[in-house]
């Protein structure tokens, strides 16, 4: 039990204010540029690239995934991937990729 | 329900002998009890009863199609039956009774003292209980779930099933899904973390790595099948249009949510049964498990391959020639690590010192018949063949091959391998062999005929067929099996009650097992090992000296289990509550269930596990 | 159900030297990570399929959505700091943070709660088309998550008002944490998914 919580201290409030602060600006920008026509086209990735950033951030500072046993790490990524990998399926077998809209 | 008794009085007879303070009989007791042996038991109990429920609707469906144009069972009835003998089958005998041997024989291979959660636990249990007779109880009000046990939409909408019966089948399910989704997050916690020390991944007994497996397809298919009945719970209670064509919706959204969980269900319903074959080969076969990585990890491939094939059994839906060639290419890509691992049991028997007692014959069975069970599934990976088997008796037979010549079977054989550690008494071998080869054969001569009258046009889930089609002869043999297959259950259960009464004693370790189970008492005491053992390979009793210390030495401080607890109880029941005031559309009953299931949750929180 | 207290036939032997609840909870995380995967899988296949409006470009407001999303981020921020507080046995901090957490959590359910209004004024209810029903499912479920998330901070706030909390339970705090993160990492996908990505 001692390990786990010592693994913890890696992470100092310092390390937590800069991470809200960077989760804050990207929210920012995501929304700034949907409001931007010029980058239309990409958009999409655009969006999706941020939006993962954020998820990471997160999940990796918050929830301490980056610091934490390596057992944590496998039991969310492998059935995030499962899941990542289903809802790609999914959308592939309804056509929604079908537009071309969904360069991701 | 007498095996329980008996089992109950024994256990208590055993304990409270040799242990003070341990079991005190009374239903109190099992209510309250939070011992990962007790609630196996009790899971196998339950299970074997649905079990029956199961078959004696099978039976029905027999004696109907027995003869052409037979007015036994009328098509609304027998619309019942098929729905409910899948469901049952698959939810409440199938799955439980795998639930029965995680529950009793994990903690006991990991050389544990129980689950990482045992009020979890005992949650588990009940929910599968209490969700169980309340599915079963929609045949007092106005009739049971009639869509089938895939239930496709829009079947099951308010338009085609007005009434009670799907909302019964809906609520049902979401039920049991918290019950398989708390045990299996349970067995995962125990497994990673109860493990005696030095027992590391690689050496794990197979049938505790099968469990492993099993649990992480719980945990990832049965959320699917949740967002697809909650989406038909809206449909069917709030109006919304999520499988309403009319109105967008789309029906095959249904078949593909249900498949993504149905698949894998298939694997859930199948790798403990892998597992426990694992297990009984080697020790039989006085030889260690031949290629035990090569078992270990095929386990893990065919689980992760089971979420990537679910539109094989939408291939009739017309999805496109790619997604058809894809979900073909990778549905035979899973007949490999399948195929991996029958030639390892093969190899394991393939020189060793076979004796041939009961569980052995009944895993050779289950290869031997799981076999064919395999290769008719290879047959409908391709989808151009499908298209002609699909919706026939073909399918029909290569389910029962999978599911009873291979599952049932390897069950089975679980019973007669662990009948002995969990009452103390072996079974009769003598009946065993006779429940054998009554049961393969019967098994055989109702089941190996449909793949003809598959093949030959019978479509499945019609209540009847004309005279002159050529279907007379192979509907009578399968009726007259399926007569003599429900008669060799009889046998196991006449075996059942001989042996728990005059039964040998089995002693700790009747087999000459590898495993930690077999170093303990039979039945085991509440704490099962007085002394942790130690791991030092993958057959730790088959180590020359076994095992370092004595695990059962008396002068060792006796251990402190958990309290009994009733709160898992209540919470199951106020889970039920809730689901019975969906059903009766009745907000304050709904509330009420809630209200339980609040106060239990709080009352749980705040009891400590040991007082 | 994850708050079981730790017990010494819980520990009695761990062989990762994990704590059995911190387990459990990452496990439940997987399994929710389907449940919403699936939810959207439903919300994205109706995309662009409801026959009659109103449509979600008619509806959606960017920056009121922008601000209750930020709240959200913010509160998990609160949620670390509550952690760390919890962690040295500042118990004051700690108590402020949690309860910090919970109000910001509350105020993203009035938001929601105002949005979910402001729909159904403006035509949108459950039953009215795919977008409704999709989109009060998926944020309603997310919703409900959070309302759980609520209960059990506030549940913390008051143990630790009665001097029940201390730094012996920082892996309750920590483990609240961690469904706390989950359900605004689902927030954070859900917000560019549904708002972003009309």
């Amino acid at each position: 039990m001692e390990n786990s919580t010592a693994q913890h201290e890696h992470a100092s409030v310092k390390t937590y204010l800069v991470v809200a602060a960077v989760l804050g600006v990207v929210t920012a920008v995501e929304v700034a540029i949907f409001y931007v026509e010029a980058l239309e086209p990409i958009l999409v990735p655009l969006l999706l690239t941020l939006s993962a950033a954020k998820f990471a951030l997160v999940v990796g500072f918050f929830m301490h995934l980056k610091y934490d046993s390596k057992v944590f790490r496998g039991l969310f990524i492998g059935p995030l991937i499962v899941a990542v990998a289903i809802i790609l399926a999914m959308l592939a077998l309804f056509g929604v990729f079908g537009g071309g809209a969904g360069g991701a | 329900m007498a095996v329980k008794e008996a089992a109950a009085e024994h256990g208590a007879g055993l304990d409270s002998g040799t242990h003070e303070g341990t079991y005190s009989g009374g239903l109190w007791s099992w209510i309250t009890t939070v011992d990962h042996k007790r609630i196996g038991i009790m899971y196998a109990v339950f299970a074997f009863f649905f079990f029956l429920v199961g078959g004696l609707e099978a039976l029905l469906i027999r004696l109907q199609l027995g003869s052409p144009e037979n007015t036994l069972i009328d098509p609304d009835l027998y619309n019942q039956l098929f729905t409910m003998h899948g469901t049952t089958m698959v939810f409440l005998a199938i799955m439980p009774l795998s639930a029965a041997f995680f529950n009793f024989i994990v903690p006991l291979q990991l050389g544990a003292r129980d689950v990482a959660f045992p009020r979890l636990n005992a949650f588990s249990l009940w929910v599968f209980v209490f969700g169980a007779f309340f599915l079963n109880a929609s045949f007092l009000f106005g009739g049971a779930p009639d869509a089938g046990w895939f239930g496709y939409a829009n079947l099951t909408s308010t338009q085609y099933s007005p009434g009670v019966r799907i909302d019964f089948w809906v609520l049902g399910l979401q039920v049991l899904g918290v019950s398989s989704i708390a045990a299996a997050l349970n067995f995962i916690v125990t497994i990673i973390n109860l493990r005696a020390p030095g027992m590391s991944l690689m050496r794990m007994p197979l049938f505790t790595w099968m469990t492993f497996v099993t649990s992480f397809l719980l945990i990832l298919a049965f959320p699917a099948i949740t967002v697809g009945l909650v989406l038909l719970m809206f449909d069917r209670t709030f109006g919304t249009s999520f499988f309403n064509p009319a109105a967008g919706g789309d029906v095959l959204l249904w078949q593909h949510l249900f498949w993504i969980f149905g698949h894998p269900e298939v694997y859930i319903l199948l790798l403990p049964s892998l597992g426990i074959v694992s297990e009984v080969i080697p020790t039989f076969s006085r030889k260690p498990l031949f290629g035990y990585p090569f078992v270990v990890y095929s386990g893990i491939l065919i689980a992760f391959l089971g979420f990537g094939v679910w539109a094989h059994h939408m291939f009739s839906v017309g999805l496109g020639p790619i997604a058809n060639t894809v979900f073909s290419a990778t549905t035979m890509l899973i007949a490999i690590p399948t195929g991996v691992k029958i030639f390892n049991w093969i190899a394991t028997m393939w020189g060793g010192s076979l004796r041939l007692k009961t569980p052995l014959y009944f895993a050779i069975g289950f290869i031997a018949m799981f076999i064919i069970g395999g290769l008719s599934g290879v047959m409908h990976s391709s989808a151009a063949a499908d298209l002609q088997q699909t919706d026939s008796y073909f399918v029909v037979a290569h389910i029962h091959y999978v599911l009873f010549g291979g599952v049932i079977f390897a069950l089975f054989s679980g019973i007669y391998y662990w009948f002995p550690k969990i009452t103390g008494k072996l079974l009769s071998e003598g009946i065993g062999k006779v429940h054998f080869w009554v049961m393969l054969l019967a098994f055989n001569l109702t089941f190996f005929p449909q793949h003809y009258l598959g093949l030959h046009g019978m479509p499945r889930r019609t209540f009847t067929y004309q005279e002159g089609l050529g279907f007379e002869a192979m509907n009578l043999m399968s009726t007259a099996g399926s007569l003599l297959l429900g008669f060799s259950i009889l046998i196991f259960l006449w075996n059942v009650l001989v042996s728990l009464r005059k039964g040998a004693a089995a002693g700790r370790d009747p087999w000459g097992g590898a495993t930690l189970e077999w170093a303990i008492d039979s039945p085991p005491p509440h704490y099962n090992f007085r002394v942790e053992p130690t791991v030092h390979s993958r057959d730790p009793l088959w180590a020359a000296g076994g095992l370092d210390v004595d695990v059962n030495d008396p002068a060792a401080p006796e251990p402190h289990m958990p309290s009994p607890s009733l709160w898992p109880f209540i919470l199951s029941a106020g889970l039920v509550v809730a689901a019975a005031g969906a059903v009766a559309k009745s907000l304050v009953v709904v509330l009420a269930g809630g209200a339980i299931v609040v106060v239990s949750i709080f009352g749980w929180a705040f009891q400590p596990l040991e007082r | 159900m994850t708050e079981h207290a730790a017990t010494a036939a819980e520990q009695h032997h761990s062989y990762t030297g994990l704590p059995n609840r911190k387990l459990l909870m990452w496990a439940f995380i997987g399994s929710e990570c389907m449940l919403f995967g699936s939810l959207l899988i439903t919300y994205l296949v109706y995309r662009g399929r409801s026959v009659v409006g109103p449509y979600p470009e008619e509806l959606l407001n960017i920056p009121f959505i922008t601000v209750t999303t930020f709240i959200l981020l913010m509160s998990s921020l609160m949620m670390v700091l509550a952690l760390a507080a919890v962690q040295r046995n500042d118990m004051r901090q700690g108590k402020l943070w949690i309860l910090m957490t919970a109000l910001l959590g509350l105020a993203f359910l009035a938001g929601q709660a105002y949005e979910f209004t402001h729909f159904v004024h403006e035509g949108l209810g459950l039953t009215t088309n795919l977008f409704g029903a999709s989109f009060f499912l998926l944020t309603g479920t997310h919703g409900a998550h959070v309302a759980v998330g609520v209960v059990w901070l506030l549940t913390l706030f008051v143990m630790a008002m009665r001097g029940r909390l201390s730094s012996a339970d920082a892996e309750t705090v920590e483990i609240t944490g961690l469904y706390w993160h989950f359900v605004d990492v689902v927030w954070i996908v859900l917000f560019t998914v549904i708002y972003l990505l009309v």
